[in-house]
């Protein structure tokens, strides 16, 4: 094998050289304890700082806004259990979507049986949360509102600024999911009416292990991290100064350059669906084809099964993911899947390739070229294929 | 995370179509949970002469339809009948534990395509056939976290 192509950006990204540079000095010369008053605490603390800037830049908001967490899945964690337990006295309902990731959802299922009431909002065939059934969900219990900014799976991207809209006029507190969005679109917290947002550093060239909640100056919130007096109180332990830094950098660069990447990744995301969809019949796109992630392709191919799919992409070199039951080591495909209405068996054929910024026309020709062999090899094996052909012969 | 076997047997499977005047015919499994296998048999007497396999699901599933029609082939009836999912999953140098489900499928495929023939032949009563395995995925709560 000679070839080796990355098409799984969803899942993590590789960390930029200048973003390790940036970290290198911290893991040794610039060791120091955040907290410590002498000159090697002083210096971390510092680099801390800059890069709770850079963050807040990032996204329009405010450095004491932002809080470094360990990834996505605790500032979900963290949002979601904070509000909803700062906010018992006022009401015990929250409002999700039915798509969300799983450190969403079974945070809220946790929640379910502390006696708090969830709400998983149906999507429609694309994806899309109806900002209209937010509104309608809302009652006089409810504290918090959960909707992701991008599908991981999908990649479809949410009426963000609607439900924001929806969440401040009603006086409920609004996190979104925004781990697959930085560096794909221009975010605001503040014109989007956010309370919370969840970003983690591995999915946008930096390290993993490492991230950040948004939380809006006034929102009530419990600690999460019980212990020392770090991030202002609010979340113990001592810093990951290196994991920090490289998240400042990797933010900075990502942001900078998202009308290139937003550019470069749509042309080859476009020209990888169209290839495809060109030369194999019984594919259909998952999503929403015009609001997606630049990078997301998720593509369900009839008859035949995603692991397998996958197996052999990886004999080719192409490393990509799936929604198929057999890959998620679970009975049942995706749950993003199904809730766009997909039939098990369809969802099991599913096949998710995310572009990143290396990602040239030359890799997605490679993927055009040798999908369809591997595409008719599993048909030609499957009885589904069989019976259809013999259905198709009958008639 | 597979053997080689089981990579040998997925990329090249043996014994893969459909045999038009097959003796016996199983199928089972179900789209649900991600795998059919159909295996057709032509037997002589009462050995299998031929056997042919159609399957959709994973390399794991596959690979044990595969080294299951590598297995009968030759074999009597009650030879065949012997074999269980895991002198399939033994063949192929074992399989990851969370796939040991998919191997059952030969199994079940299997016997299902015997009890079939012998059906057919009025050896056995519908009441006789047996049902296939409840497939007991104990891994249900291991969740993928692909991001
Ligand atoms: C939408 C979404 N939320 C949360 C996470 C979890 O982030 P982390 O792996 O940093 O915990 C991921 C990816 O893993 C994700 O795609
Ligand atoms: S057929 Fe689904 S895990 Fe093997």
């Amino acid at each position: 094998m000679d070839r080796k192509i990355y098409m799984d950006h969803a899942a993590t990204t590789y960390v930029k050289p200048e973003v390790m540079d940036e970290m290198l000095p911290y893991f040794t010369d610039k060791f120091g304890n955040p907290s410590s008053i002498y000159f090697y605490g002083r210096e971390a603390k510092e680099a801390i700082e800059t890069a709770r800037e850079k963050v807040a830049t990032a996204i329009g908001a405010e450095p004491s806004e932002i809080y470094f967490t360990s990834g996505g899945t605790e500032s979900d964690n963290w949002a979601i259990k904070g509000t909803a337990f700062a906010s018992k006295k006022r009401g015990n309902h929250i409002i999700t979507s039915a798509i969300e990731h799983h450190a969403v959802l079974h945070t809220c299922q946790y929640l379910e049986k502390l006696g708090f009431e969830v709400t998983y909002l149906p999507v429609d065939q694309y994806g899309l949360v109806d900002p209209d059934d937010v509104y309608k969900t809302i009652t006089d219990k409810t504290v918090l509102i959960s909707i992701m900014m991008a599908n991981n799976e999908i990649g479809t991207i949410e009426p963000i600024a609607e439900i924001g809209r929806i969440a401040r006029q009603r006086g409920v507190y609004f996190h979104t999911d925004a781990v697959q969005a930085i560096g794909s679109m221009d975010i605001d917290v503040k014109s989007l009416n956010v309370d919370m947002l969840s970003l983690s550093g591995h999915k946008f060239y930096g390290p993993k292990g490492i991230g950040a909640l948004y939380i809006r100056k006034g929102v009530k919130i419990d600690q999460f991290m019980h212990g020392g007096a770090q991030e202002r109180n609010r979340r113990a332990s001592t810093e990951n100064v290196p994991g920090i830094v490289g998240l400042g950098r990797a933010i900075e660069l990502a942001t900078a350059t998202i009308p290139q990447r937003r550019e470069h990744l749509t042309q080859l995301r476009d020209r990888l669906i169209k290839g495809i969809m060109d030369k194999i019949p019984f594919v259909r796109l998952n999503g929403h084809p015009t609001e997606r992630l630049p990078g997301n392709v998720n593509l369900s191919f009839e008859f035949i099964e995603g692991e397998s799919m996958l197996l052999s992409l990886d004999l080719k070199g192409v490393a990509a993911s799936s929604g198929s039951a057999c890959t998620s080591g679970s009975l049942d495909p995706s749950h993003v899947l199904l809730a766009i209405g997909l039939p098990h068996e369809i969802a099991h054929g599913s096949l998710r390739l995310t572009l990143g910024d290396d990602n040239t026309e030359e890799d997605v020709d490679y993927v055009i070229e040798i999908l369809p062999d591997i595409v008719e090899r599993l048909r030609q094996m499957s009885p589904l294929f069989a019976e259809r052909e013999g259905a198709l012969k009958n008639v | 995370m597979y053997s080689q076997k089981v990579m040998d047997h997925f990329t090249n499977p043996r014994n893969v179509g459909e045999i038009p005047d097959a003796d016996g015919v199983g199928e089972v499994g179900n789209p649900r949970c991600g795998d059919i296998m159909k295996i057709f048999i032509k037997i002589d007497g009462d050995v299998i002469t031929d056997v042919k396999f159609q399957t959709f699901g994973c390399a794991a599933a596959i690979a044990t339809s595969s080294m299951a029609t590598e297995l009968i082939k030759g074999k009597t009836l009650d030879e065949a009948l012997d074999i269980t999912n895991k002198t399939v999953a033994d063949a192929l140098d074992g399989l990851p534990a969370i796939k040991m489900h998919c191997s059952v499928l030969a199994e079940d495929g299997l016997r299902a395509a015997i009890e079939d023939y012998k059906h057919k032949k009025g050896l056995i009563t519908e009441d006789e056939m047996s049902k296939p395995h409840e497939h007991d995925h104990e891994c249900a709560d291991d969740e993928a976290a692909n991001g």
